[in-house]
C-alpha cells in the first residue's frame, strides 16, 4: 500500500476522532449566528472570545474551575501517598497473612465497581459527611489498581539500594521514603495523571454527594450551567471548552504515561 | 498475578523459616510494620469498598428512604421487580447495549494493528485517537448532542453524501436514540481499547508472522491464523472490560438523553440511580444493584469460558 494512501487512511481517522472537538471550539468562537441549520458554519468567522468571556464572567465558572483543582490536586495526593504506602509491604516485605491480603484487593477489581455507591452514600449520610468535599473524595482515595501498579514498580528496585540504606541505619519508613519512591517516581507520575483525569472528568459521584451548587466541580457545574443556559449554546460550548483545555494539554505534554497500557500490566 | 513471585529479602525469609511455629521475634516487626504501611488503604477499602459488598446485599433485603429505619421485607423487592415495568424496560435496554462490544472490539483491533506499523509521526495520530478518551462525558455528551440534533452536522454531512434522504432527530427518535447513544460510547472508547490491542500486538514476536508469510498465506490468512489467536489474552481484557462497562452504561445518557424518549434509553444503573438517589429508595435500588452485579459477574464468567476455552479455536 502506497504511504500516501496509509497517511490519508490515518488523517481520515484522524478527523473523525477529533472533529468533535474542533467543532466545540468552533461555535464557541464564532460570535453570532445559529449554532444548527444548514449547511453549517465549520470555520469561526468573524473570530470572537465573546462567549469565553460572558461564561467567566457571569456564570459561576471561577468557582467551578478552583473547586475541581482542589479536588483533584487532594485527590492525586491521597491516591499516591496511600497506594504507594501499601504497595511497598506487597512488594518488598514477606509478612504474615501477605497473600490474603494481595488476594483480597485482587478481588476488587473483578467486583463491579459502582454498585457500592448506594450503601457508600447511606454511610456518608451516617457520618456527616453528605455536601462535603470528604464525602467526594474518601470512597475514591485510595484505587487498588493504583497498588498494583505501584507494587509492580517496587519489585522492580533493586535489593542493594535497600540493603545500603539498611546498613547506614535508616528506618523503615525513611526507606520508603528516601531510597523507594525517587527511584519509582516515574510509575508515581503515572498513577497521578491517571486519577487527575479521572478527577477531573468525574462527575456522578459529586453530582451525588454534593448539594450545593457552589461547591460542584467543573463537570457537573457544567452540566448545570447547560441546563441554566439551554438557550445560550455558544457560552456553555466555550465553558465545555475550557472545561477540556487543561486536560487536553497534560495529555499532550504526557502522552506517552496514556499510550504505554498501564491497564494490562497492573492486572496481569 | 503473584504476590508470591518475587523472592523476600533473604534475612526476613530465613528468619521465617526458623519461626515455623509462633513468630520469630523478626516476624513480628515485618507484620508490625507491614501492617503499618498498609492499614490506612485497608481501613479505607474496608469501609468505602468491602463493606457496601456485603452490607449493599443485606440491604436490598430491607425497605429504606433513609429518614426512617429500614425495615426487613425479605425477598419482596426481588418479588416485585418481576412485576415492575421500569425494571424491564431498564434491564432490556442495558442489555441490548453490551451489541456495542463486538463492533468495538473489532473496530479497536482494526485501528490497533493499523497504528502498529511505525511510520514517521505515527505518535501523533495515537495520540489523537486517544483524545476522546481524556475528554469528559460532560464536554463529549454536549458536543454530540448538539452535532446530532436534527439540523445538526451529522445530518448535513449525511444528506451532502446521499446517505440519508431527510434529517433524522437522532436522540429524539424512539427507535434511534440507543442506537445513537451507543455510537458516542464507541466513538469515546475506541482509542482506549486501542492501546490495550497495541501492547497485545506489540508483545508477538515478528519472527511468527513472517514465519507465515514465508509459508505463503496472504495478508488476511497471517491475521486470521497468527495474529488473532495470539491475541486472545487482550480480547479477553478488553472485552469483559467493554462489557461490563456496557452493563453499568450511565454517563452518557444521563448527558444526553436523561432515558427519553419514552424511556428507550432508560438503562439498568439509570433506574438504579433513580430509584436511590431521586426516590430516595435505598433499598429497592439496592436490590436492582444485586441484580445488575449478578448479570455482571455471570456475563464476565462466560467471557472468561469463551476466550479461554478454545470457543475459538483455529485449527
Amino acid at each position: 500500500m502506497g504511504l500516501a494512501v496509509r497517511y490519508a487512511g490515518l488523517a481520515a481517522l484522524a478527523a473523525f476522532a477529533i472533529f468533535p472537538l474542533l467543532w466545540l471550539l468552533s461555535i464557541a468562537l464564532r460570535a453570532t449566528g445559529s449554532v444548527f441549520g444548514f449547511p453549517p458554519q465549520l470555520v469561526p468567522w468573524p473570530v470572537s472570545a465573546a462567549h469565553f468571556v460572558t461564561v467567566w464572567q457571569t456564570m459561576p465558572l471561577p468557582r467551578f474551575f478552583a473547586n475541581t483543582v482542589l479536588l483533584c490536586g487532594a485527590a492525586v495526593a491521597l491516591n499516591v501517598v496511600l497506594c504507594a504506602m501499601a504497595a511497598y509491604p506487597l512488594a518488598r516485605i514477606e509478612f504474615p497473612g501477605r497473600k490474603l491480603v494481595a488476594a483480597l484487593l485482587l478481588s476488587t477489581l473483578m467486583l463491579p465497581g459502582h454498585v457500592g455507591m448506594i450503601v457508600n452514600f447511606v454511610t456518608l449520610l451516617r457520618l456527616g459527611l453528605v455536601d462535603t468535599y470528604a464525602g467526594v473524595l474518601l470512597p475514591g482515595a485510595v484505587s487498588v489498581f493504583g497498588i498494583f501498579l505501584l507494587r509492580q514498580a517496587f519489585l522492580t528496585v533493586p535489593a542493594e539500594l535497600e540493603d545500603a540504606a539498611r546498613i547506614d541505619g535508616a528506618s523503615e519508613w525513611g526507606i520508603w521514603w528516601r531510597v523507594m519512591l525517587p527511584v519509582i517516581a516515574p510509575a508515581l507520575a503515572a498513577l497521578a495523571l491517571f486519577e487527575f483525569v479521572a478527577v477531573w472528568n468525574s462527575f456522578l459521584w459529586p453530582l451525588i454527594v454534593l448539594k450545593t451548587p457552589e461547591k460542584y466541580p467543573l463537570a457537573v457545574g457544567l452540566l448545570y450551567l447547560s441546563g441554566l443556559f439551554a438557550h445560550n449554546t455558544r457560552a456553555v460550548a466555550a465553558g465545555a471548552v475550557l472545561m477540556t483545555i487543561p486536560i487536553v494539554v497534560v495529555f499532550l505534554f504526557t502522552q506517552r504515561y496514556f499510550l504505554r497500557g498501564l491497564t494490562v500490566g497492573a492486572v496481569r | 498475578m503473584g504476590a508470591e513471585a518475587r523472592p523476600a529479602r533473604p534475612a526476613v525469609r530465613a528468619a521465617a523459616r526458623v519461626g515455623r511455629r509462633g513468630l520469630t521475634r523478626r516476624e513480628r516487626r515485618a507484620a508490625a510494620v507491614a501492617y503499618a504501611f498498609l492499614t490506612p488503604a485497608l481501613v479505607l477499602l474496608g469501609v468505602f469498598t468491602f463493606y457496601p459488598v456485603l452490607f449493599g446485599t443485606a440491604l436490598a433485603l430491607f425497605d429504606y428512604d433513609v429518614i426512617s429505619p429500614p425495615r426487613f421485607v425479605g425477598l419482596a423487592h426481588f418479588r416485585a421487580m418481576a412485576e415492575d415495568r421500569y425494571f424491564w424496560i431498564a434491564l432490556g435496554n442495558s442489555v441490548k447495549f453490551l451489541l456495542v462490544v463486538p463492533v468495538l472490539q473489532g473496530l479497536s483491533i482494526a485501528l490497533a494493528v493499523t497504528v502498529n506499523k511505525p511510520v514517521r509521526g505515527i505518535r501523533w495520530f495515537r495520540a489523537a485517537y486517544y483524545l476522546p478518551v481524556v475528554t469528559s462525558m460532560v464536554a463529549v455528551g454536549l458536543m454530540w448532542r448538539w452535532l446530532l440534533e436534527q439540523d445538526g452536522v451529522v445530518n448535513w454531512l449525511l444528506l451532502s453524501i446521499g446517505a440519508l434522504a431527510r434529517p433524522v432527530a437522532w436522540l429524539g427518535d424512539p427507535d434511534l436514540a440507543l442506537y445513537a447513544v451507543m455510537f458516542v460510547t464507541l466513538w469515546k472508547g475506541l482509542g482506549f481499547y486501542m492501546v490495550i490491542y497495541l501492547v497485545g500486538l506489540q508483545a508477538i514476536s515478528p519472527e511468527v508472522e513472517e514465519a507465515a508469510v514465508v509459508d505463503g498465506a496472504t495478508r488476511w490468512q497471517v491475521f486470521r491464523r497468527v495474529t488473532l489467536p495470539l491475541l486472545r489474552p487482550s480480547i479477553l481484557l478488553a472485552s469483559t472490560i467493554s462489557a461490563m462497562a456496557a452493563l453499568k452504561v450511565f454517563e452518557e445518557v444521563y448527558v444526553m438523553t436523561g432515558g427519553g424518549p419514552m424511556f428507550r434509553t432508560y438503562t439498568m444503573f439509570y433506574y438504579i440511580f433513580d430509584r436511590g438517589f431521586q426516590q430516595l429508595d435505598m433499598g429497592y435500588a439496592a436490590a436492582l444493584a444485586v441484580v445488575l452485579a449478578g448479570a455482571i459477574l455471570a456475563l464476565s464468567a462466560v467471557n472468561f469460558r469463551i476466550f479461554r476455552e478454545g470457543g475459538w479455536t483455529y485449527h
